[in-house]
């Protein structure tokens, strides 16, 4: 649709309207934190892969809430001594903390995850029980 | 328009020019802290999903290559609804300097990131030019 400047220029309401929609659409990305993730389902079942390299695995907390997950963990700095200089800095290092929503409710109960090779695994199986439960992971 | 969201994005690797690719797969840059210690250059790489047996490290030359081999785990009958990152090989190659002590190169792999540790070599850690006078 076009409008002229005019046109725009007299609703201020468009002008809202646009903004809102901007906001709306940057919230509702999930890309904004770390980790990324995967999300796959086939009707009654979902599995969540994420890549967090080098996290410690004592660290790493799912907790499972009606239809979502949350995962956190860290991953501390390395620590350096005086004579040693980085030449390069990209490794991510810090705490993280993401939400995963299904489009289902989850059993708990029968939620699986592993971690091997720096990939965390999560199965998490449907159902309309909406207890909260912590997962630990094998 | 341009998205305000900031993004934890894999790179994918540049080919060189001229050089196409025999597999159907990415390849992504690994992120890496190159570190200098005392005695030894300390190199670590994020490549998730690798493990002692699927990365190589080879030296040709003044290159040291790293690759590692994905073999992507597709989980059965179900359907790819949220994307958030995509799944392939890694490969960064770094120049060397003689400084290093390339027979003694030790590499671990753990929890997805690879760590490689390179001595610099004994003789070449500080080599003293004498300056004669032209007497």
């Amino acid at each position: 649709m076009t409008t002229t400047y005019l046109e725009r220029l007299l609703d201020p309401w468009r002008e809202f309207d646009r903004m809102s929609r901007l906001l709306n659409r940057t919230s509702s990305s999930l890309s904004s934190e770390y980790p990324a993730v995967n999300v796959w389902v086939n009707g009654e079942n979902a599995v969540i892969t994420t890549e967090i390299p080098g996290i410690d695995r004592e660290t790493i907390d799912i907790s499972v809430s009606g239809n979502t997950v949350s995962l956190s963990g860290s991953r501390p700095s390395e620590e350096t001594k005086e004579e040693e200089s980085y030449h390069r800095h990209e490794l991510w290092h810090g705490k993280f903390n993401k939400t995963v929503k299904l489009p289902f409710n989850i059993d708990a109960e029968k939620v699986k995850a592993t971690y091997r090779k720096g990939v965390l695994h999560i199965s998490l199986p449907q159902l309309e029980a909406d207890k909260p439960k912590k997962i630990n992971i094998n | 328009m341009t998205d305000t969201v900031k993004e934890v994005q894999k790179k994918e690797a540049e080919l060189e020019k001229g050089v196409e690719r025999t597999r159907e797969v990415r390849v992504y840059t690994p992120s890496v802290d190159i570190i200098e210690k005392k005695n030894d250059i300390v190199i670590l790489a994020d490549m998730p999903g690798v493990d002692e047996n699927t990365v190589d490290v080879t030296i040709e030359k003044d290159l040291l290559t790293i690759y590692g081999k994905i073999e992507p785990e597709i989980p059965e009958n179900h359907k790819l609804v949220i994307s958030e990152y995509g799944v392939g090989d890694y490969q960064r190659t770094f120049t060397i300097s003689n400084e290093i002590d390339r027979d003694h190169i030790r590499a671990t792999v753990s929890d997805g990131v690879l760590k490689l540790v390179l001595p610099k070599a004994e003789k070449e850690k500080t080599r003293k030019i004498p300056v004669l006078g032209n007497a």
